[in-house]
């Protein structure tokens, strides 16, 4: 299958290695992987801050890099975020038609129909579990808020994650509570924030995992950089990059949390 | 309307000065203080895991609790479509069985008519049943203003009223206070231990502690005159007014006393008796995690001989026309006051009631209440979620609080008559990511902070403001040298 990578603003910016772990996977999986040129932002920063009319040309374009993609034989959008998925499906048309652009609304709805976050689209389009992964660590697993009550990806990622040969998969207590990223809230309300990610990173360090994955690199970034500030000793690794690592290669310059002495 | 009338008049909000609607601080300077009392996290913590839990159970074991669900959105959705029609034939069923009903536009006409009616009876003193909307206006400090005590008779309210302290949650305004503070405020407050002196008897024993409050209120019921409570529910076609709470305190007032006051939000009407139905269902389970409240007192208008012979409803508008008005906000009118989305949300768990500023605090008070008052009064709420969703879940009238959230700060951005520099910021963003070059430029420059780090993988955490709002508890990775989409066009040629 002929697929576009949405490599998203955060992880093409700050970490690109997760969009390579994407690509890499889906093309192991036999897919032929395009990055459309052009490709920015879904605008959700910009709509969950308040900024709807200055989102509507962020929108637009990304209909415009992707769009052109699909007139080309792809099927298939992808991208390693469940949160910027969840806005392609549930903003993005939203704020393009309050502005009155209904042919924009019609054309991004149009694309959310294509668009899938990475675990939805291995289970639910390709139909795999097992990926042929190795990463013999200990892991745990945040379901991120827009994963979860957003796109309802259940537990797809927990079924990817049990095929992955050699890793213990132990389970995160009150996994399903907030990090307390929240885009701008963590700036906004920066105590309150911290508060959250406190408990968030106490429960993780609980499980004694060597590792903390999600779908998210925004969630994985506020945990990661908490857990670096703590010099706490496990590391937040994108579900991608774990995917994507096999015996014979683990992907290139792994974890999303800035490296910490071990 | 005449021909140069554009669009729709502006709605009065709920006005300033009265009420307790508007905080006098911001979410995030409230939330600092709460933040840093520990006990008080404790507290929250602790009772709102165990409401979560229970709550849980409950629903869990209903097989058409979506359905329910749904029946619930869609009856509020349906009576809020024709609201006025539905009001009016309130006001028509509540005349015909004897009651009177007023009109109030605001918490102070609301509050006058109130002690109008007080004053008539000769009496200085009134017995309260847990209600919101007179928290809301303000009732409790106007009737004292004109002389007139007004007793809490909840358990929970009566802890905040001894206290002087305000409510922190809807269902449980005394959430956080734990055992040992309330038994110190009873011994404070209470005649019969001030009489007696300090009582060692009392100890912080949930059963002694309302054995003594029971004691207190006993005798404040058997005296009082007049009552004032809210309404849970009103149904149009039978002019029938519903109270459901646990303590029995609620049938006390309702029963006892001569004259009674309801004081209702015009939202809380429902058509038809048998709505009724879906939401004495909903409610419970949501709330208390009960299946079933334990006392549900039903009237309508007067029963010569029994109960209260006189019997006014009190109907209050406040801002809520003007939430009404809203298209995407109205939805917050669709509120049963269950509390769910305060017990599952982590920003309330964490900054605690107060620090919305409101007597609707956590995620239904972060969109009710700047609607209420105007989004530009209450301008920190909107912000005050990390839209994790969990309110909208739990929801049992399925309320998109995320959405009408979102919604609402978009309001107050458009709404800001001066640039400031979070939104010159936001717009040169939009820019860039909607200009392919430029967004390749700004990523460049982006990538310039690995000048910052010296090598080390995260940036300095003395970064300048806005970056040390994020550095301060957290470390930023430093970018890396090349991002993904430039490394692709090299090794791939696009």
């Amino acid at each position: 299958m002929k697929v576009a990578l949405f490599a998203t603003c955060l992880v093409d910016t700050m970490v690109p290695q997760v969009a390579t772990a994407t690509a890499v996977l889906l093309e192991r999986l036999g897919h032929d992987v395009v990055v459309p040129p052009g490709q920015s932002c879904c605008g959700q920063m910009h709509v969950n801050t308040g900024y709807r009319r200055e989102a509507v040309p962020i929108v637009a374009n990304h209909v415009r890099a992707f769009a052109g993609a699909l007139s080309s034989g792809v099927e298939a959008i992808v991208a390693p975020s469940g949160s910027c998925v969840a806005s392609i499906h549930h903003q993005q048309a939203m704020v393009a038609r309050r502005a009155g652009d209904h042919a924009l609304a019609d054309d991004a709805a149009a694309l959310a129909d294509r668009t899938y976050e990475l675990s939805q689209f291995l289970v639910d389009v390709l139909g795999v579990t097992d990926v042929g992964a190795y990463y013999p660590h200990r892991v745990t697993y945040h379901p991120t808020c827009h994963s979860l009550r957003m796109l309802r990806v259940g537990d797809r990622p927990l079924q990817l994650l049990r095929a992955v040969r050699g890793l213990d998969l132990v389970e995160l207590p009150a996994a399903d509570q907030c990090c307390g990223f929240g885009g701008t809230f963590a700036v906004k309300n920066a105590e309150t924030s911290t508060a959250m990610l406190t408990d968030k990173m106490a429960n993780v360090l609980s499980t004694h995992a060597e590792v903390c994955t999600a779908g998210d690199a925004s969630c994985l970034m506020h945990i990661g950089g908490g857990l670096s500030r703590l010099r706490a000793g496990t590391r937040t690794v994108h579900l991608a990059e774990i995917l994507a690592s096999t015996e014979e290669a683990v992907t290139p310059r792994q974890s999303t949390s800035p490296a910490v002495p071990r | 309307m005449s021909a140069v009338d554009l669009g729709m008049p502006s709605l009065p909000h709920a006005p300033r000065g009265v009420g307790h609607l508007r905080g006098d601080r911001s979410f995030p300077d409230a939330a600092r203080e709460s933040l840093r009392d520990g006990q008080l996290r404790a507290n929250l913590g602790h009772a709102t895991s165990t409401i979560r839990a229970k709550r849980k159970a409950v629903v869990d074991e209903v097989p058409d609790w979506a359905e329910l669900r749904e029946a619930g959105r869609a009856i509020k959705a349906a009576t809020m479509a024709r609201l006025d029609e539905h009001l009016v034939a309130l006001e028509e069923q509540v005349t015909a069985r004897g009651g009177t009903v007023h009109w109030a536009r605001d918490a102070e006409e609301a509050n006058e008519i109130v002690i109008r009616l007080v004053q008539a009876t000769g009496t200085d003193e009134v017995v309260k049943v847990k209600s919101m909307a007179t928290q809301e206006i303000g009732l409790n400090e106007a009737l004292e203003a004109a002389g007139i005590a007004a007793h809490e008779t909840d358990l929970a309210e009566l802890i905040v009223q001894l206290g002087e302290d305000t409510p922190s949650h809807i269902l449980v305004p005394a959430i956080h206070k734990n055992r040992a503070e309330i038994r110190e405020i009873f011994l404070r407050t209470m005649p019969q231990f001030q009489e007696q002196g300090v009582d060692a008897d009392l100890t912080d024993e949930p059963r002694r502690l309302a054995m003594a409050a029971r004691a207190h209120l006993r005798e404040r019921f058997l005296r009082a005159r007049v009552a004032i409570s809210g309404a849970n529910f009103a149904v149009a076609e039978t002019g029938t007014l519903a109270v459901v709470e646990s303590e029995g305190n609620g049938r006390m007032c309702l029963t006892l006393p001569r004259t009674l006051i309801t004081v209702m939000g015009i939202e809380k009407v429902v058509p038809t008796w048998r709505d009724l139905e879906v939401f004495l269902q909903l409610l419970p389970r949501s709330s208390t995690g009960e299946r079933m409240n334990p006392y549900t007192s039903l009237w309508a208008g007067v029963t010569p001989g029994d109960g209260p012979q006189e019997f006014h409803l009190v109907l209050v508008d406040n801002g809520r026309t003007a939430v009404l008005a809203d298209e995407v906000g109205r939805a917050a009118l669709h509120c049963i006051r269950c509390s769910a989305c305060l017990n599952v949300c982590p920003v309330y768990e964490r900054a605690g009631g107060h620090a919305y500023g409101s007597v609707y605090p956590g995620p239904i008070g972060a969109v009710l209440s700047p609607q209420l008052t105007g989004v530009e009064d209450n301008a920190s709420l909107p912000y005050a979620s990390s839209l994790c969703g969990a309110c909208y879940d739990v929801c049992p009238v399925a309320i998109d609080i995320p959405s009408i959230l979102v919604h609402l700060r978009a309001e107050h951005v458009e709404a800001q008559e001066r640039t400031t520099p979070e939104a010159v910021a936001f717009r040169a963003l939009a820019k860039a990511m909607s200009t392919p070059r430029l967004w390749r430029l700004a990523q460049r420059a982006a990538g310039l902070g690995r000048l910052l780090s010296r090598g080390k993988p995260t940036l300095p955490a003395a970064l300048p403001p806005p970056a040390s709002k994020w550095t301060r508890t957290r470390d930023l990775p430093t970018p890396p040298r090349e991002t993904f989409t430039q490394q692709w066009v090299r090794e791939r040629g696009r």
